[in-house]
C-alpha cells in the first residue's frame, strides 16, 4: 500500500504554496526595504544639529539649521489632535458598549464610524479648510489640531471599540450585582479592564496624527519657529520632509530624508512603545 | 445618546459643506463640461477635470490590481496553513506597514520605486512589450503610474490583508475538516469550500483597499509626475485628483473659481469613496456578525 | 454477569466465530498537544471488519487517539505525534505517505454533521469529484444513488437531490455524511460519537447503519455512552487519561474486566 505523492492535484498545491510563501515573502521584504532605504538614505544627514535647532536663514539653500520647528510643531499638533479626540471618543465608545450593546442602532453608528474611518484625510483638510474660511480662522495650530481631531477620531474609536467589545460580560454582571449603577460600571471597571486596550488606541492615533500631512497642509500652515500660541501657523514634520525635498539641493534633498528618518523613529518608538505597555498593562488584566 | 448620532452628524455636515462650497463653479458651467472637459487652465476659466479623473483612476486600478494576488495569497497562506508562529510574526510586520507615514512611503517611493521604474522595469517593457500601448515607455523618467501603484499597492495591502482574513476566519471548521476528511488537499477545500462561502466578503475587502488608494495623497504625489494629461499607458505620469487639490490650495484664494474647482474635486473623491465604503462596509458587517453567532 | 438487557443481542452476535485479524496496529503512539501528553504509549491491535468501540471518561484522550488513524490530530496547531499506526502493515506516518490518500482510505464521520454548503447531490459526490473516480455523468448518479441507499436515506430524499443539503433534518444531515464519507471508498468507518448530536430515533438509524456497514468495513467508534458500546461492540478498548487500560472482544471486557479502572467505568456508568 505504497501511497504515491504526486498526483495533479497536489502539485497543484504545492505551486499554490509555493506562491503564497513568495507572496508573505515579498510583503515581508517591502518593509524591510522601506526602513532599509529611509535609514541608509536619511542617517548621514542626521546631525544633532537637525534635531536641535530651528531653520536659520538659507536653511532650504543649504544653510544652517534643523528641523526642531517642525518637530515640535507635530508633538503639538498631534498632542492636542489626540486629546480632543479622546475627549470625543471615550464617550461614544463607552456608550456603545454599555447602553447600545449589540443593537440595530449601534450597527447604525458602528456603520457611520467605519465610514468615518475610510475618508481619506485630504477631504478632513479641505472640510477644515472650507470651515475656516466661514469662521474666519486662519492657518493656524488650533485649526490644525481640530481637523486631526476628526481625523484620529475614527481610528481611535474603532480601536477602542474592538477592545472593549471583547471585555468579558461575567465582570460587569459582578458589578451590576455589587448594586453599581451602569454609568459606574463604564467608568471604573470596564475603563480600568481595557485599558491596555485604550492606551494602544492612543498611541494608534498618535501615530497617524504625527505622520499626516494632507490634512495640516490647509490648516495648519508653515513656519520656521517653534510654535508659541494656539492661533499662528506651525511647522509639522511630514510638511517639512516634503518642502525640503521640493528644493533643487541636494544638500537640502539629504536633510529631507534625515526628516524622514526622525519621523519613522517617532513612530517605531511609538509601535514598540505600545506594545510594551499593553503587555504591562495586560497583567491587571482578567483574561 | 447624542454623542453617538456625532459620527453621522459629521458625515453629512461634511457633504453640505463641500457642496455649498463647490456651488459657484457648478453654477458657473454645466457639470458634464466639467467632467468631461480635458484642459485645466484654471486662469483661463478652465476648468477640465477629465485628465485628473483619469489620473486617479489609473493609479488606482493599478495599485489594486498588483496588491490584490499576493494580499489574497498572504491572507489565505496566514488564515489556512500558517502555524501560529508565523501569525505572530505577521502581525507586527503587518501592524509597521500600516503605521508608517504615508510623506515616508512617498520618500521611499522616490529613492527606491522611481529608480526601479526607469532603470529596471521601463528598459524591459521597452525590449519586450513595446507593441503593447500601456506598456509603452513615453517618458524618460521613472515618475509614473506605475511607480505610484505600487507605492500604494504596499500601503493597502496590511489593510486587504487583515480584512480578508478575519473574514476567512469565519468559515467554521467543521466545513473544512469535513472536506479534508475525504482526502481533499488543502488547496482544493480553499478553492471549492472556503473562498466561495465568502466570496463577497473578499470582494469587499478588495473594494475597501480600492478607496484607501483613491484617497491616498502624498505617497502618490511625490512618485506620480503630476502631469495634466490624460494617460494612455502605465508608465505616463499622471495628476490624480488628491495630487490636484494638494499641490495648488496656495493659489486657491487668488484666481475666481479656483476655491470652488478643487472642493468639487474633494467632492468628487469623497462621493466616491463613501459609496465604496458604505457598501463594502455593510457587507463586510453583515459577514462577520452572521458567522460569530 | 450478563447483568443487562442487551443480553439477547450480545448471545445472538456472538454465535459468528470473532475474527480478530488487526487491520490496524498501533504501535508506541504518543500524542502532544504543546506541552500536554494527551496519548501515552498506545499498542493496540484493531481487528478487520468488526466494529471496535473506543470508550472511557471524558478528556481521556479517545478522540484525540481516534484521530491519529485518519491522519486528522496534525491539522491542529501545536501538535506533535510519535510511533507507528500500520494499516495492512503499513506505516500512515511514513514519509512518503500522502495523508490525503490516508484519509480516503480512513473516513470519519463526526459528532456535528457538517453537509457542505452545496446540493444533496453535490454532497455525495464531492469526494467522487476530488479522486476523480467515475468517469461520466451516468456514473456519478448511480454511485450517489448507491451511497444514499447504503446510508439509509435514499427513499427520503430521491426526489430533490438538488435541494441544499441544509435543508434536511439534523439526523438526515449525518446519514448525509455517512454517504458522502462512504462514496470515495474507504476501508475503515471512524466515528466520532456519530449519534451524540441526534434525536433517538436517529441515533439508532445511524446505528443500525453501522452495524450493516460491519460486513464490509472495519468501523471504529468513539462513544461516551455505554450503553451505546454495548450495543455496537466487538471489540472493546477502555481508555484512561491518555492510555489504553485494557481491550478485548466485547463480551470478555464487559462480562470480564480484568482491571480495577475499567470495573470501575463500567460499574459507575450504569
Amino acid at each position: 500500500m505504497i501511497k504515491k505523492h504526486w498526483a495533479r492535484r497536489h502539485i497543484a498545491e504545492a505551486i499554490v504554496r509555493g506562491m503564497m510563501i513568495a507572496s508573505f515573502a515579498l510583503v515581508a521584504i517591502s518593509l524591510g526595504l522601506i526602513l532599509w532605504t529611509v535609514i541608509v538614505r536619511g542617517l548621514p544627514a542626521l546631525t544633532w544639529e537637525m534635531v536641535s535647532q530651528t531653520p536659520q536663514g538659507g536653511f532650504y539653500m543649504g544653510k544652517g539649521g534643523g528641523v526642531l520647528n517642525a518637530i515640535i510643531g507635530s508633538l503639538y499638533l498631534a498632542g492636542g489632535g489626540t486629546l480632543i479626540a479622546l475627549i470625543v471618543s471615550l464617550p461614544i465608545a463607552l456608550y456603545l458598549k454599555t447602553y447600545l450593546g449589540d443593537s440595530e442602532w449601534s450597527r447604525y453608528v458602528r456603520l457611520s464610524l467605519d465610514v468615518l474611518w475610510g475618508i481619506p484625510s485630504i477631504v478632513y483638510g479641505a472640510f477644515g479648510f472650507a470651515i475656516m474660511i466661514a469662521i474666519g480662522l486662519r492657518a493656524s495650530l488650533l485649526a490644525g489640531i481640530i481637523v486631526l481631531s476628526l481625523v484620529e477620531l475614527p481610528i481611535m474609536v474603532r480601536a477602542m471599540d474592538e477592545v472593549i467589545r471583547r471585555m468579558p460580560t461575567d465582570l460587569e454582571q459582578a458589578a451590576l450585582a455589587l448594586g453599581s449603577t451602569k454609568l459606574e460600571v463604564a467608568l471604573n471597571v470596564v475603563t480600568r479592564q481595557m485599558l491596555p486596550g485604550i492606551v494602544t488606541a492612543i498611541l494608534l492615533a498618535f501615530g497617524r496624527g504625527i505622520g499626516d500631512a494632507a490634512s495640516v497642509l490647509f490648516t495648519a500652515g508653515y513656519t520656521d519657529r517653534i510654535p508659541t500660541s494656539l492661533l499662528r501657523p506651525t511647522a509639522s514634520l511630514p510638511l517639512a520632509v516634503f518642502f525640503q525635498l521640493g528644493t533643487p539641493y541636494p544638500e537640502v534633498q539629504m536633510r529631507g530624508y534625515a526628516s524622514a528618518l526622525i519621523l519613522t523613529i517617532i513612530i517605531l518608538v511609538i509601535s514598540l512603545g505600545s506594545r510594551l505597555i499593553s503587555a504591562r498593562l495586560n497583567r491587571y488584566t482578567v483574561k | 445618546m447624542v454623542v453617538t448620532l456625532f459620527p453621522l452628524f459629521l458625515i453629512v455636515f461634511i457633504v453640505l459643506l463641500l457642496i455649498v462650497r463647490t456651488w459657484p463653479i457648478l453654477s458657473a458651467y454645466p457639470a458634464k463640461d466639467l467632467i468631461f472637459g480635458m484642459i485645466w487652465k484654471p486662469d483661463n476659466g478652465k476648468f477640465g477635470f477629465w485628465p485628473f479623473i483619469m489620473g486617479t483612476v489609473w493609479v488606482t486600478v493599478v495599485g489594486v490590481v498588483l496588491a490584490v494576488p499576493p494580499c489574497l495569497l498572504v491572507s489565505l497562506y496566514l488564515s489556512e496553513y500558517a502555524h501560529s508562529m508565523t501569525r505572530s510574526i505577521a502581525k507586527p510586520v503587518l501592524d509597521l506597514l500600516a503605521a508608517i507615514p504615508p510623506v515616508v512611503y512617498g520618500v521611499w517611493g522616490l529613492l527606491a520605486i522611481v529608480p526601479f521604474v526607469e532603470k529596471g522595469l521601463a528598459p524591459i517593457s521597452k525590449r519586450w512589450l513595446s507593441a503593447i500601448p500601456i506598456f509603452s515607455v513615453n517618458q524618460p523618467t521613472g515618475f509614473s503610474i506605475l511607480a505610484g501603484g505600487i507605492v500604494l499597492a504596499v500601503m493597502i495591502a496590511p489593510l486587504v490583508i487583515s480584512v480578508v482574513y478575519e473574514i476567512l476566519a469565519t468559515v467554521p471548521n467543521d466545513l473544512r475538516h469535513a472536506s479534508l476528511a475525504v482526502g481533499a488537499t488543502k488547496w482544493q477545500t480553499i478553492r471549492r469550500i472556503v473562498i466561495p462561502q465568502v466570496m463577497p466578503g473578499i470582494v469587499a475587502g478588495i473594494v475597501l483597499g480600492a478607496s484607501r488608494a483613491l484617497g491616498e495623497t502624498i505617497a502618490v504625489l511625490m512618485v506620480v509626475g503630476n502631469v495634466a494629461k490624460v494617460p494612455t499607458s502605465i508608465f505616463d505620469p499622471a495628476y490624480p485628483l488628491p495630487a490636484l487639490i494638494a499641490n495648488n490650495y496656495g493659489d486657491m484664494m487668488s484666481i475666481p473659481l479656483y476655491d470652488a474647482a478643487l472642493m468639487g474635486a474633494a467632492l468628487v473623491l469623497l462621493v466616491v469613496i463613501l459609496i465604496f465604503n458604505i457598501i463594502s462596509t455593510l457587507v463586510l458587517q453583515r459577514m462577520l456578525t452572521r458567522k460569530q453567532a | 454477569m450478563d447483568r443487562d438487557l442487551n443480553v439477547p443481542t450480545l448471545k445472538a452476535r456472538s454465535t459468528a466465530p470473532l475474527n480478530m485479524e488487526p487491520h490496524i496496529q498501533v504501535r508506541n503512539l504518543n500524542a502532544f498537544y504543546g506541552k500536554v501528553q494527551a496519548l501515552k504509549n498506545v499498542n493496540i491491535d484493531i481487528p478487520r471488519k468488526q466494529v471496535t468501540i473506543i470508550m472511557g471518561p471524558s478528556g481521556c484522550g479517545k478522540s484525540t487517539f481516534l484521530k491519529t488513524l485518519n491522519r486528522f490530530l496534525e491539522l491542529t496547531d501545536g501538535t506533535k505525534i510519535s510511533g507507528e499506526v500500520l494499516v495492512d502493515g503499513y506505516d500512515i506516518y511514513a514519509r512518503e505517505v500522502d495523508e490525503t490518500e490516508v484519509r480516503k482510505r480512513v473516513g470519519l464521520l463526526a459528532q456535528q454533521p457538517s453537509p457542505l454548503p452545496m446540493s444533496i447531490y453535490e454532497n455525495v459526490v464531492y469526494g467522487m469529484h476530488i479522486h476523480g473516480m467515475k468517469k461520466n455523468r451516468k456514473e456519478y448518479k448511480a454511485a450517489v444513488q448507491h451511497y444514499l441507499e447504503i446510508a439509509g436515506l435514499w427513499e427520503e430524499v430521491k426526489k430533490r437531490l438538488h435541494d441544499p443539503a441544509t435543508s434536511l433534518s439534523i439526523g438526515q444531515q449525518q446519514r448525509l455524511c455517512l454517504a458522502r464519507g462512504l462514496a470515495v471508498e474507504p476501508e475503515i468507518i471512524l466515528g466520532d460519537e456519530p449519534t451524540s448530536a441526534l434525536d433517538p430515533i436517529s441515533s439508532q438509524n445511524i446505528e443500525s447503519r453501522l452495524l450493516d456497514l460491519k460486513k464490509d468495513y472495519t468501523t471504529v467508534i468513539v462513544t461516551h455512552t455505554l450503553r451505546q458500546a454495548k450495543r455496537l461492540a466487538d471489540f472493546v478498548i477502555y481508555m484512561y487519561l491518555g492510555e489504553v487500560v485494557e481491550a478485548g472482544p466485547a463480551r470478555d471486557v464487559f462480562n470480564n474486566p480484568q482491571h480495577e479502572r475499567t470495573k470501575a467505568y463500567l460499574e459507575g456508568q450504569i
